[in-house]
């Protein structure tokens, strides 16, 4: 049986359309808050929701997905509840794939096989957990797989033709570039520079591929799915939130993203 | 783990940079490259005699090595117990331990065609350090420091901008070492090419443990030789005690001893207000349990939802709420004990050490002095301790004043 991940991106390919990925922190800036803009995605246009784990040190992150973190745990924000916003789209959803992104430890803390078993049932279709390279597969990433989630990886402008393999191997579900070094919300990239290294790893894997970091704008998810498989937008959609915005203002802002990336 | 099965204690970590189940590479997959190339470059260096004896040149006529190790007369009269020797790393340039690491990595640094260095630091002695050698050599240094740092270590901070270095406060988070961390941690990821992140203790992904103890193991290996010297071939301190933060120090002094059965290990953390369920302390290993942190695995003061919780010390060096992933495997495996300090019981020894030794520690030694405090007076007069005076104290004495109670005004 295909996966959500496998069956969503199939669907598009069918269509000819681009994938719109959208991440927002979960219980940013509360839980009751989060919860509506969750459900809301699927009629925004999201085609696949990464939903962010808060943890208090985001080595990987910019100020913008930090500060969100920080909000979602001052409001009690916990991997629990985290879960109870998946089971709560689940209920309404069971189309739309879920990847929770995050770091490690608040999944170690937890305990690797409970928490598989309870994102699982929860209706968690993948993980992306940044400090987890391949070198680490053992931690997670095998059981995860075992346990019948995808697991997402990064591939980066410094991961180099001799290493793409090994990043790629035990990944599943799509490939994520991240289009320039650095952190989350920084500079963007050019789709001109782009191109090139999407055709790497299209060239070294079957998985569809989409890029993320530094788009703002619909006409850069446009200009960016067209020489991927679709693109992902973070921390634009939680400045926003950041800005107060009513939950009917962000979705229509991803509305709008979501728009941009499936003109591609 | 059980102790008994291991042949030596001083082969970790192994390939893949754990120390039993501790340590490892969790890092971002920007960084992966990096830290495989860190490695490969570090294991060219170590066999390179070329290498060593430029370390050796710049620690006899820049750093001033071998430190002294002194026979601390009055303090062992006051105890009334066991003999105590102190390790003088404080007499370091930059008046601290940390110069070893920082130069034996800016060397390394230099052989890899770096040309910015970057740093975090907490009390600001690995800033300093990292700041003079940067200025020796002629490379651009940017320090990232909590906040609340910056302001308890001002006189360190206006060291590195004479030395040169930008000194970027972290406001992030806490505003305190693990957010610096973090922060020096993105600006390596976003500037991955011509920077060197010279990380101040032996935490971090592999290969940093280990680097960053090798660089401070000169420590322990001159108190081998410079024991024996002064009281007879062959002789081996019986207790080692060092001040816990990241524990690099600690790994200094420890690292050569390792493999001797007869020599007993304290490693001393910072127990703030006390080590309870209030988290007022540093004490990873005491009051903390296994996590993933800053790229490897290790004792963490965390919630019980994984998230990490700030530690509290008199001491900024000793800030930290996590511990190298070396000293988490030794106290796993028992071959060393793993104790606290209260900000109380350090004060105290601060001031002990001032009035007789002539000596003004840090406040971060300060704590391994208050252990030794605690067991001297009950051991044997032909027991020897060396503990590890890391650092000097100048750059604390105002906020040993202001525990005091003493207003200093300038």
């Amino acid at each position: 049986m295909a996966t959500r991940i496998e069956a969503r991106f199939a669907a598009l390919k069918a269509e000819g359309r681009k994938a719109f990925v959208s991440y927002i922190m979960a219980g940013d800036p509360d839980f009751a808050t989060s919860r509506e803009i969750v459900l809301g995605l699927p009629a925004a246009g999201v085609d696949v929701i990464e939903l962010g784990v808060p943890f208090t040190d985001p080595m990987a992150d910019g100020p913008t997905i930090q500060a969100a973190g920080q909000r979602a745990l001052a409001a009690g924000q916990t991997l629990e509840r985290t879960l109870d916003l998946v089971r709560a789209l689940r209920a309404v959803d069971d189309a739309t794939p879920v990847v929770l992104m995050g770091y490690y430890n608040p999944i170690h803390s937890r305990g690797v096989d409970r928490f598989l078993a309870e994102a699982k049932a929860a209706g968690v279709d993948g993980l992306l957990i940044v400090d987890l390279p391949p070198e680490e597969d053992s931690e997670l990433c095998l059981p995860a797989l075992a346990a019948g989630l995808d697991f997402i990886r990064l591939a980066t402008p410094t991961t180099d033709d001799a290493r793409l393999p090994k990043v790629l191997s035990n990944s599943s579900g799509f490939v994520y570039y991240v289009s320039i070094t650095g952190i989350t919300g920084a500079a963007a990239a050019q789709a001109g520079d782009v191109a090139p290294e999407v055709a790497r790893i299209k060239a070294a894997s079957d998985l569809p591929a989409v890029v993320g970091f530094g788009i703002r704008t619909p006409e850069a998810a446009r200009d960016i799915a067209a020489v991927a498989d679709g693109c992902v937008v973070g921390s634009a959609i939680v400045s926003e939130i950041a800005a107060g915005r009513s939950v009917a203002e962000v979705l229509a802002y991803v509305k709008a993203l979501a728009e941009g990336a499936h003109s591609a | 783990m059980d102790g008994d099965h291991i042949n030596s204690y001083m082969t970790g970590p192994d390939e893949s940079g754990r120390f039993g189940s501790f340590g490892g590479r969790f890092v971002s997959e920007t960084l992966m490259p990096l830290i495989l190339e860190l490695e490969r470059q570090y294991e060219a260096a170590k066999h390179d005699p070329a290498f060593a004896a430029e370390m050796d040149d710049l620690w006899k006529h820049y750093v001033g090595r071998p430190s002294p190790l002194y026979f601390a007369e009055r303090l062992t009269a006051h105890l009334g117990g066991a003999k105590i020797y102190m390790k003088r790393d404080e007499l370091n340039h930059t008046g601290a331990h940390k110069i070893n690491n920082v130069l034996g990595q800016i060397l390394l640094a230099r052989r890899m065609g770096k040309t910015r260095i970057i740093a975090e630091t907490g009390a600001g002695q690995h800033g300093v350090a990292t700041a003079t050698v940067c200025a020796r050599f002629g490379l651009q240094c940017v320090v990232y420091m909590g906040a609340h740092d910056v302001e308890r270590q001002a006189p360190n901070v206006f060291r590195m901008k004479l030395l040169g270095a930008e000194v970027v406060p972290v406001t992030s988070g806490r505003g305190t070492l693990k957010d610096a961390m973090n922060d020096a941690m993105r600006d390596w990821v976003t500037n991955v090419r011509d920077t060197f992140y010279c990380i101040g203790t032996v935490a971090g992904p592999h290969p940093y443990p280990a680097m960053v103890r090798d660089f401070q193991s000169i420590i322990g290996q001159e108190v081998r030789w410079q024991l024996a010297e002064q009281e007879g071939a062959g002789r081996l301190p019986d207790t080692l005690v060092a001040a816990i933060g990241g524990g690099s120090n600690a790994m200094g002094l420890f690292h050569p001893f390792l493999d001797d059965p007869s020599v007993a290990i304290i490693g001393v953390e910072a127990g703030g207000k006390g080590v309870d369920s209030r988290v007022e302390h540093c004490a990873s290993l005491s009051g903390g349990r296994p996590g993933v942190l800053h790229g490897n695995r290790t004792y963490l003061l965390q919630d019980g939802d994984g998230q990490i919780l700030e530690g509290f010390s008199i001491s900024a060096g000793l800030d930290y709420p996590g511990v190298g992933p070396e000293h988490a495997w030794l106290h796993d495996t028992g071959r060393a004990r793993y104790v606290y300090a209260t900000d109380a019981e350090a004060l105290a020894a601060f001031q002990l050490c001032c009035r007789l030794e002539g000596i003004i520690p840090a406040l971060e030694p300060s704590h391994a002095l208050a252990h030794v405090t605690k067991i001297a007076p009950d051991l044997p007069a032909d027991h020897i301790i060396v503990m590890n005076m890391c650092g000097r104290g100048d750059k604390d004495i105002f906020t040993v004043a202001r525990h005091l109670g003493v207003e200093l005004t300038g």
